[in-house]
């Protein structure tokens, strides 16, 4: 019994982009249970909505832990209602997230809302880090990235801001190269840079979505193909190897 | 003193709350709270191989539900035995192994297999919506539900139930069947089938299009079948199907069943259990009942 479901207080609740939201959440004990790349359950109050959203964890300091979510229907859109000083139901930090590697060069690859747990990520890496972040329209997170002290660049599929195109176009346009990756994105864009990590001999690490049940490793919803197994993203991952995942 | 225990089957449980098969996963399920605490667990569906289950997405969300076509992925009944079944030893609780299979030879390798075990019950499961060959498919002709429920007894030294599908004309017929193929106990209701649309993306959420619908959008269809099947049929009934709350509990026993299995609620609490039976306690306090057969005999119709 090392899990935990506790009420905790919000601090935080601003909109930060285009329905896209930043959460601060005050509890000691959930704060401590976090890593990077890990996800929180939280339970929506509408007794309507049954199942958890699962949401990974931006930032972590010794009380709090930090969200970023997008607004894409009924209970992202409770979330977005919740003032400071209200109180929701989470779970402890799920799952198992980055393994930092001892390299010269990291290069963190992110797209849209999978660019969040990138700001942990970045914050801990001791060394060189870049990040190269592709959005539709509309980047985020950018300051926090910097201040982790990472180099930023960024594609945008509009051209709005940085370059335009993906960020595999953009990682070949600026001959951007590290020793190992990271990446957090839509399932394209990680088959895409699975792909590139592959055809130049790096190693990669995916944070894969899918659609959750439980989120806690009981109903086996959510699942990927793992050195030919299905493997629980929720509990085993949602960080794999890219070389053992295949990404249908 | 409250009395919460029910004998079924000549098996004493120590309260009426198990969990429903598919929902509870003893090695991640234990992370939250110790399942010593109710009267039973039930495991997930496990066949004499290991079997893939379904591609994903798996998971829909409905109003006051969700579909699932998770497929009854499972590693296997040696990998149970040899990696679960050890974990589930250690519990202070009833051991219920609920049993898949896609031919009665499947069903019958399972339950040989388990006959020395320490398990005490089997649950046969001839309703799983999601599999092409074999589950629903048994649980939908009162002939093969027979002849699975006779072959299993053939073969096994324990007592067996058999979990039914509600996707069926006549529940209290299927049910009758089984009892006269001398089947233990019954549980039901297994999932409805349904379906989701993504109206922006204009196709199926589940990649297998259909899933079974479960949660508290299915318990008053699983109420009138309990109270169906109990006025056919002599043998005890685990009741199950959206239950969220300790009244909820309170009306499945009332409907007839002697047992729950509580399931899709520990997706949106995964300390339900332990709430629900807290619950129950001063429920029974409330209306002051002394034992489980207090409750069930103030039903009037």
């Amino acid at each position: 019994m090392a899990k935990l479901i506790k009420e905790v207080l919000i601090k935080e609740n601003i909109k930060i982009a285009t329905d896209i939201y930043k959460m601060a959440l005050e509890d000691v004990q959930i704060a401590k249970s976090a890593d990077i790349g890990m996800f929180i359950n939280i339970y929506p109050k509408d007794s309507k909505l049954l199942l958890p959203r699962p949401i990974s964890i931006s930032e972590i300091s010794d009380k709090t832990i930090t969200i970023i979510y997008q607004v894409v229907g009924d209970g992202t859109n409770e979330l977005s209602m919740y003032k400071v000083g209200d109180k929701i139901r989470i779970s402890s930090a799920l799952g198992h997230g980055y393994k930092i590697q001892n390299v010269d060069t990291h290069i963190l690859v992110g797209g849209g809302i999978g660019v969040p747990p990138l700001v942990e990520l970045a914050k801990r890496i001791p060394n060189k880090k870049i990040a190269v972040l592709g959005f539709r329209n509309e980047p985020i997170l950018i300051d926090r990235l910097k201040e982790a002290g990472a180099e930023v660049y960024i594609a945008t599929e509009s051209g709005r801001v940085g370059f335009k195109g993906n960020v595999i176009e953009l990682l070949k346009d600026k001959g951007i190269y590290g020793d190992y990756y990271y990446a957090c994105g839509s399932k394209g864009m990680l088959k895409a840079i699975k792909k590139y990590c592959a055809e130049i001999g790096k190693e990669i690490q995916l944070s894969l979505e899918e659609r959750m049940g439980c989120g806690y490793g009981a109903c086996v919803g959510c699942v990927a193909k793992v050195d030919g197994k299905n493997a629980k993203i929720c509990v085993e991952g949602p960080v794999f190897i890219g070389d053992k995942v295949t990404l249908s | 003193m409250i009395d919460l225990s029910v004998k079924i089957c000549e098996i004493e449980f120590k309260n009426p709350i198990t969990t429903a098969s598919g929902t509870f996963s003893i090695k991640d399920t234990s992370e939250f709270y110790d399942p010593s605490e109710l009267g039973g667990v039930i495991t997930k569906g496990v066949s004499n191989i290991p079997w893939e289950g379904n591609p994903t997405p798996r998971i829909a969300e409905t109003y006051g539900g969700m579909l699932n076509s998770v497929g009854l992925q499972n590693a296997g009944i040696d990998s149970f035995i040899e990696n679960e079944l050890a974990l589930l030893n250690q519990l202070n609780t009833k051991i219920i192994v609920n049993i898949a299979g896609r031919s009665i030879e499947d069903y019958c390798e399972v339950a040989e297999k388990l006959n020395d075990t320490s398990v005490d019950m089997l649950e046969i499961n001839i309703s799983c919506p999601n599999v092409k060959q074999g589950g629903i498919g048994f649980g939908t002709s009162t002939k093969l539900a027979s002849l699975v429920t006779k072959e299993v007894k053939k073969v096994t030294k324990k007592p067996i139930i058999v979990k039914l599908t509600p996707n069926v004309t006549d529940i209290t017929e299927i049910a009758k069947a089984v009892e006269d193929a001398g089947a233990d106990c019954i549980s039901l209701i297994n999932t409805l089938l349904g379906m989701k649309i993504d109206v922006n993306r204009f196709t199926p959420i589940l990649k297998n299009k259909v899933g079974g619908l479960s949660g508290p959008c299915i318990k008053p269809i699983a109420i009138r079948m309990v109270y169906q099947v109990r006025r056919a049929i002599k043998l005890p009934i685990i009741g199950l199907g959206g239950i969220m709350t300790a009244e909820d509990m309170a009306e499945f026993l009332l409907a007839g069943a002697d047992l729950v299995s509580i399931g899709t609620a520990s997706f949106n609490n995964p300390l339900v259990l332990i709430d629900i039976k807290k619950n129950f306690i001063e429920y029974m306090i409330k209306h002051n009942f002394k034992s489980i057969s207090e409750l069930k005999s103030a039903f009037v119709e």
